[in-house]
């Protein structure tokens, strides 16, 4: 429902899809890296890795990119999102078969649920995304281009969202929850944390800081009818809450005090996800999936603008791509892909082959009409323009 | 005091609006309710198979919009059901089965930086159906005792922020005290008069915090923000009579039982407390005391309602529960 929440929910499940990418970059082992004794964790310049991440993150911050996404609009469905963070995750040599691309969508989205349910108040939200770009810079801190993007968007962002109420920052949280409404999926680290259950739900702690603003439950206080406190009682609940001691900071640079939205993922710890344990939700879930989405051609759009302006790093002359697996070994990525659900099926629009020949001719169709070659005069359709100007 | 008695299935879980449970409780039947989820409200009737309603597309829409609330309006010669949504205000007879009245919100050719929907519905002044917009106005409508011939008696503009509930005396209100509030993110109260032409009677600034429900009972608005507290004001002189540091986050619904005075809090900490107001007529000292508390583990309270007048028994809902839960005497 609030027109602002875009930017919010692409740059966190981005923030989250960095810190999968980069723990199972460092985990699976790369062809041409070779691990060195004594060799020191930050990444030096022109190894593989570090290559990716730059390519990934200077894409994501990508100027036109931003200007577009901060434009007040509706979400996406969970259809074209997926579709964006495919490409995103193309915009290097590495490449994703089906079954990694899942798991890593699953796990950006079910931690960016937890991050959006569990803060303290809806501002907080703004909060755990600076915790993610704060991560961000530190990936990149090597490339000043790239940095100056990320802190262009860093104060784009406190300049469109410092300012509202905290009435519109729970409009925004509760678009949020819409989007992740009956997404259940047990992603092992939170179940081994007990942060959720073995239904797939999150466990809401009862105890611990109250948010700040808040006062710990309690105390009633009665005034009589000239505004002065005639009366002091107290009430006692399961709930065992303590004063928070400081607020985060909203600045560009500041502690922000919440963990939430900070890297939870190490290269010791292994992420999995369960398909198992179906729930009367997915029939609803799947019902989003097979009404045919009168949205779609608006999104197309969207997308095959992106798409057209992105500069894709293809793998050229003597130089390979290479596969990034989210899964431990190949055959559990093969078996992850037959067995996964029909109904947990993301039907992502694949661009390269698709089975619906109307929609190929239409996306090449689309394609084709933003070939441009030079900037054109205004006159051009904004679509157009758009790509030009990213072209150039 | 109360227990958890039984658990009725919904068709699809509830999304994390406020005040999102709609009860209708006919005297000796059983009661029907109703859960929003996204584009839809799931209804469990009293009689036949559960129904789902859609919220209506605009003229060029592009998507089915989102429903933000769905209440039961009581008046003297009918009951219907109202829901609101980003495009406008549907109106239903009680079973949900014909769609009396449709309003239209006016919608901005682009995406706008603010919202519209609509959002806060309560039945008024025994003739008229009150609803809110995400612009801060209030839409009066005027319901004919039977038929589709609803109009739109008056626009009430006095909140600058969205409207998030509204509220109709449930007892008696004392002179002067007004029989209407009305309530918006900045936690602005508005108090009013209803009939031919509604008079504003008094204003209450919020202070920081969002009032996201309130209910009005004996001249007593009893509010719910979204720093947990719980305020008590007086209708009629606009002064607060209490403060109930309440919830340890946002509370999302508030209920009231007008025989007793019981009212019910629920909020995103996955508490429900039953507290009781009380005014002394002798004293003029309004009271409220702590009663009954319920931890619904794991969840996010969206919705409170009681189930009987006199506050007995009473039914939950939280985000991404299927379920709603029901609660009576122990």
């Amino acid at each position: 429902m609030s027109g602002r929440t875009l930017p919010l929910l692409f740059l966190n499940l981005g923030g989250e899809m960095l810190y999968i990418l980069d723990q199972r970059l460092r985990a699976q082992s790369i062809p041409g890296e070779k691990a060195r004794k004594g060799e020191r964790r930050a990444v030096p310049a022109g190894s593989l890795r570090s290559r990716v991440m730059n390519d990934i993150i200077s894409t994501m911050f990508n100027k036109k990119f931003m200007e577009e996404l901060f434009k007040p609009q509706d979400l996406y469905s969970k259809k074209a999102l997926r579709t964006v963070y495919d490409r995103l995750a193309h915009a290097s040599i590495m490449r994703l078969n089906q079954a990694s691309m899942d798991k890593l969508y699953d796990l950006m989205t079910m931690a960016f649920k937890y991050q959006v349910l569990l803060c303290p108040r809806p501002r907080d939200i703004l909060l755990v995304t600076f915790n993610h770009l704060d991560a961000i810079k530190d990936f990149i801190h090597n490339s000043p281009g790239i940095l100056n993007q990320v802190d262009e968007t860093f104060r784009q962002l406190i300049e469109t969202y410092n300012c509202l109420s905290d009435g519109e920052f729970q409009l925004i949280r509760q678009t949020l929850l819409i989007f992740f409404q009956d997404m259940h999926i047990r992603v092992s680290i939170f179940l081994k944390d007990k942060v959720q259950n073995s239904n797939g739900r999150f466990v809401l702690p009862i105890s611990g800081p109250v948010p700040w603003g808040t006062e710990v439950p309690g105390l009633i206080r009665i005034f009589n009818h000239k505004g002065v406190e005639v009366k002091r009682a107290e009430f006692t609940t399961a709930g065992n809450y303590v004063t928070p001691q400081r607020e985060g900071s909203f600045e560009l640079y500041g502690d922000r005090v919440l963990k939430l939205g900070t890297n939870m993922y190490s290269v010791t710890r292994p992420v999995e996800t369960h398909m198992a344990g179906s729930s009367k939700n997915l029939a609803s879930q799947a019902k989003e999936n097979i009404v045919p989405n009168p949205l779609a051609k608006e999104e197309l759009n969207f997308l095959a603008r992106l798409l057209g302006g992105l500069d894709i790093q293809k793998p050229g002359g003597g130089e390979t791509g290479f596969r990034l697996n989210l899964f431990t070994t190949d055959e559990e990525e093969e078996h992850a892909a037959q067995t996964r659900p029909e109904e947990l099926s993301y039907k992502v629009i694949n661009i390269e082959a698709t089975q619906e020949p109307g929609r190929r001719a239409e996306l090449s169709r689309i394609l084709g009409e933003l070939e441009v070659a030079e900037p054109r005069p205004a006159s051009a359709e904004k679509g157009e323009d758009l790509l030009a100007l990213m072209d150039g | 005091q109360y227990r958890r008695e039984r658990t009725l299935v919904l068709r699809s879980s509830s999304s994390a609006l406020y005040n999102n449970l709609a009860v209708l409780c006919p005297p000796s039947r059983p009661p029907a309710f109703g859960a929003v989820h996204g584009t839809t409200l799931s209804l469990l009737g009293n009689e036949g198979p559960p129904r789902q309603l859609q919220a209506r597309g605009g003229a060029s829409a592009l998507s089915t919009p989102l429903l933000t609330q769905a209440a039961w309006c009581e008046l003297p010669a009918r009951v219907l059901l109202v829901l609101t949504s980003q495009r406008g205000v549907q109106m239903y007879e009680s079973d949900g089965s014909t769609m009396v009245f449709w309003h239209a919100l006016n919608i901005p050719e682009h995406p706008a930086a603010h919202s519209v929907f609509a959002r806060g519905i309560a039945a008024a002044g025994g003739r008229f159906i009150c609803v809110g917009t995400s612009s801060g106005a209030v839409l009066v409508f005027d319901i004919p005792p039977k038929g589709t011939n609803v109009t739109l008696s008056e626009i009430l503009e006095q909140h600058r922020d969205p409207i998030t509930d509204i509220a109709a005396e449930q007892g008696q209100a004392p002179d002067g005290a007004g029989d209407l509030v009305t309530a918006d993110d900045s936690g602005t109260l508005c108090l009013w008069s209803t009939g031919e032409e509604f008079t504003l009677l008094g204003k209450i600034p919020g202070s920081g915090s969002t009032c996201s429900s309130v209910t009005l009972w004996n001249g007593i608005v009893a509010a719910g923000y979204g720093n947990g507290q719980i305020r008590l004001w007086e209708a009629g002189s606009g002064r607060i009579r209490a403060q109930v540091s309440a919830h340890a986050r946002w509370i999302y619904a508030l209920d009231l039982a007008p025989l007793t005075g019981k009212l019910l809090s629920g909020a995103e900490d996955s508490f429900v407390h039953v507290w009781k107001l009380s005014r002394n007529p002798d004293t003029d000292g309004i009271e409220i005391q702590h009663c009954h508390a319920e931890c619904v583990t794991d969840t996010q309270v969206c919705g409170v309602r009681f189930c009987d007048p006199a506050g007995d028994t009473f039914a939950v809902t939280g985000y991404d529960l299927s379920e709603i839960l029901c609660y009576g005497p122990a």
